[in-house]
């Protein structure tokens, strides 16, 4: 006997399988720092909140399709680092010594995000045709990226001679940071990618049960693997866009701890760490919860030695709160 | 009359209100091996649980030494004495023979550490006992399958076991290894030990047992002296029933060859394995668990690589490295381990029906909404499935109704070739009438089906032709009138053999 269904869900239907939690958890936020201080709801803060998570915020839709399909990334934070030398070094070489104009700002760009891509490939092609555990793979190259910026800037800095280049870091499209346009506008092509390809409906396939993936005809390699190349690739992005807000960069501490905050907003914006589903406009949500903890934090005065210990409980929190509901 | 160890007393069990014992009452007399034989799914398994405490009835008593005992937990079975060495081993391969001889029953000295020393110096005496020549301190994963097995022995004795089940405990032993456990096992019996031994193997039941118990549909049939009884009459009364109204009426196919396997081989798995199968045909595929028909299936998707052989599609052959070869060549597959491999259960029904056909539903590279939830939509009604709606995940649904999608799921793609494996496993009688109609439709269709399956019945009720395979091979082929369940198992437990 078949049931008679209407041909597509209601709106109640669409709201429960959407996952809200993590925006009723931003909202709630939103209106503690809006009473904790009346700084908050000054336009420039919200607009510093939102430039400030955008950079970690690329990398978290990356890993997004990364822990959807069932890996984790450790090594992006370091990528950064290596990423970033490439961006400055190629920027000074094409600029030469009159500064880069917009064209070697694109090629710089171009050649950060390639190369991105080709470390991430580097991490995708280890894990799936070597059968090593993600987790294994990039705590690996986490070491032998950061070893490579350290080597290669002899543990100093990376300085731009393109002062077009930090104008670009600095500016805003229509009064919002550049860096949180191409933020969002990637949130937006992606989470195409991930709801409405079959790409997406694959990652998701691979990181629900492998052996069914497998059975049905999909390449779980390949899927695996282009999930790194995706996250080496807004790494790239990334580290355009954070090169170019300091004009600089510091072999040591580039992108040190960024693949904790990634993962963090990844988890906080309710997708599961064990794969299989999962949101880009949660991830990207997640990213604002954590931007607007540190500014709150920041606020009221609270030591920044404690911030950490703030993250930590609400990652914890946001994991047991997916278990629970 | 011998001594009466344990007693049944009209033990019936439910799941979910589905009677799958009904009433057992046998008696099991102390020093003797019992065996129990019947089809998949006649109630073995579920009565030998229940003796060793992982089920407990739904009505019924146990009575040990003639008084009643609960035996609710393996732990408490295990204090009355009876303890079950299981089908798949339970053993850490990590840890060595003495530490998971006592695993969970540590031995403490007075100050409360571990007394190795005892434990040792006791699990060497129990493999002495059972003339195993391993060291008590070897870890599990340098034994060989029958060493392993000698040691899920121990565990029970270790604990003086007065009561032995043993589940299938020949499977993945060779001729040799067998002899040798029957040999211990009536060592064991000349001790006082009880065994009851469950096997498929009609032969070594006839070789072992004192008395033979079958069951069948979870009903008791008979329980005789071994001696009175003959392997042929075993496997008749192990299966003898009336095919019921619930089959289509059969179908024999064209003359087109669809599929062409010509020497498949896996080493170790299958071996030179050939056969036609042609348009529109149901052809059967019948066997043990473990004789490879599922492997046969894997190996023409691609999951499994042949070593030689030839596989041909229409005429045409296919070199298949994986799964999309397979699809792409028009071979579709509807796994026997429905959540292991088939379907998505965490996933909505609709991401389901399309998982292995998403390309069709592609427009412009974005997936067509409207299209994949119109063919889904279409499917639940042609499968009457019952859910709420295409947007539930499939673990919501019953086990009958997330096989009609996993059926849907491998459909869909439109494939000429079908292998079906188990495809009724674990779904209801309404369910299963479903199941062989479509599959019925679809070989009208000329799809051409291979149809695996553990259930004798509907085999013989679904297919005009029988392939029977017993380790990796085929070893018979029955047509028309021959194609009985006695003449199935005759093959399958190895009583006759083409050659």
């Amino acid at each position: 006997m078949a049931v008679a269904l209407p041909a597509t869900p209601t709106l109640l239907a669409r709201l429960r399988r959407y996952n809200y939690a993590p925006l009723a958890a931003a909202l709630a936020l939103f209106v503690i720092s809006a009473l904790s201080s009346p700084y908050f709801l000054q336009p420039q803060n919200l607009l510093n909140i939102l430039r400030q998570v955008s950079y970690t915020g690329i990398i978290a839709l990356g890993m997004t399709f990364v822990i959807i399909g069932g890996g984790i990334d450790l090594s992006v934070g370091s990528m950064m680092a290596v990423v970033g030398a490439l961006t400055i070094t190629v920027l000074n070489r094409v600029g030469g010594d009159v500064g880069g104009g917009s064209g070697a700002i694109a090629v710089a760009a171009l050649a950060s995000i390639a190369f991105g891509g080709l470390l991430g490939l580097a991490n995708g092609v280890t894990i799936t045709k070597g059968k090593i555990a993600p987790f294994i793979v990039t705590l690996g190259t986490f070491a032998i990226f950061r070893s490579q910026a350290l080597y290669w800037g002899d543990a100093g800095e990376f300085r731009s001679t393109s002062a077009a280049f930090g104008e670009m870091g600095q500016g805003t499209i229509l009064g919002l940071p550049t860096p949180v346009w191409v933020w969002l506008l990637l949130a937006g092509g992606l989470n195409v990618l991930l709801n409405n390809t079959r790409y997406g409906r694959h990652v998701c396939a691979v990181g629900s049960n492998e052996r069914v993936a497998q059975y049905a005809a999909i390449g779980v390699d390949r899927i695996r693997m282009l999930t790194y190349v995706i996250v080496g690739g807004m790494v790239g992005v990334s580290a355009v866009l954070n090169t170019a807000r300091l004009n600089s960069l510091s072999s040591t501490n580039f992108g040190l701890n960024y693949e904790l905050d990634a993962i963090a907003a990844v988890i906080i914006g309710g997708t599961p760490m064990t794969g299989g589903r999962g949101s880009i406009w949660g991830t990207v949500v997640g990213a604002i919860i954590l931007g607007m903890i540190s500014n709150w934090l920041n606020m009221v005065g609270i030591s920044p030695y404690l911030q950490g210990t703030v993250k930590g409980l609400v990652i914890i929190l946001a994991v047991f709160i997916q278990r629970i509901m | 009359m011998a001594d009466v160890l344990l007693k049944t007393e009209g033990i019936s069990k439910e799941f979910s209100s589905v009677r799958v014992l009904h009433d057992i009452s046998v008696e099991i007399r102390t020093g003797e091996i019992l065996g129990i034989i019947g089809e998949n799914g006649a109630g073995k398994s579920t009565f030998l649980k229940i003796v060793s405490g992982i089920y407990t009835p739904t009505e019924g008593r146990l009575l040990l030494d003639g008084e009643e005992v609960s035996i609710r937990t393996p732990a408490e079975a295990k204090a009355a004495g009876v303890s079950l060495v299981p089908q798949e081993f339970n053993l850490v391969a990590d840890l060595s023979i003495y530490e998971n001889v006592f695993l969970g029953n540590e031995l403490r000295t007075g100050a409360g550490f571990l007394d190795k020393k005892e434990m040792i110096r006791r699990t060497a005496e129990v493999l002495a006992s059972l003339e195993v020549q391993v060291s008590p301190l070897a870890r599990i994963d340098a034994l060989n399958v029958a060493q392993k097995q000698m040691v899920e022995i121990a565990k029970a004795l270790a604990f003086d076991a007065r009561l032995l089940i043993m589940d299938e405990p020949t499977t993945v032993l060779t001729r040799h290894e067998i002899d040798l456990l029957f040999g211990r096992m009536r060592a064991l019996k000349a001790r006082g030990v009880t065994l009851i031994y469950i096997s498929h193997k009609l032969r070594e039941v006839k070789e072992i047992a004192d008395r033979v118990m079958i069951l069948r549909d979870g009903a008791f049939v008979c329980l005789e002296d071994t001696a009175q009884l003959g392997i042929d009459e075993m496997a008749r009364r192990m299966v003898g029933r009336e095919l019921s109204q619930i089959f289509p009426a059969k179908r024999t196919g064209g003359d087109e060859v669809a599929l062409r396997v010509r020497d498949l081989t896996v080493p170790g798995v299958i071996e030179g394995v050939t056969f036609d199968l042609r348009k529109g045909e149901i052809l059967g595929f019948a066997g043990l668990g473990g004789s490879g028909r599922t492997e046969v299936a894997e190996t023409i998707l691609g999951v499994r690589h042949a070593s030689r052989g030839i596989v041909e599609v229409e005429g045409k052959p296919v070199a298949i490295q994986g799964p999309p070869d397979a699809v792409r060549a028009g071979i579709g597959y509807l796994s026997e381990d429905r959540q292991g491999s088939g379907i998505l259960t965490s996933h909505e029904l609709l991401k389901n029906v399309s998982l292995v056909s998403l390309g069709k539903y592609l427009r412009g590279g974005l997936i067509s909404a409207r299209q994949e939830r119109a063919a889904a939509q279409g499917y639940v009604q042609q499968f009457a499935v019952r859910t709420p709606g295409i947007d539930t995940r499939l673990e919501f649904l019953s086990g009958g109704n997330q096989q009609k999608i996993s059926l849907a799921k491998s459909l869909d793609p439109g494939p000429r070739v079908l292998i079906v494996d188990e495809p009724t496993r674990g779904v209801d009688i309404a369910a299963k009438r479903d199941i062989y109609r479509f599959v019925h439709e679809l070989a009208g269709r000329g799809v051409s089906l291979i149809f695996i399956s553990s259930e004798l019945e509907e085999v013989i009720g679904m297919c005009s032709r029988v392939l029977v395979m017993r380790g990796g091979r085929i070893v018979g082929q029955l047509e028309g009138e021959r194609i009985t369940e006695e003449e199935i198992m005759f093959y399958a437990t190895g009583v006759k053999e083409e050659s």
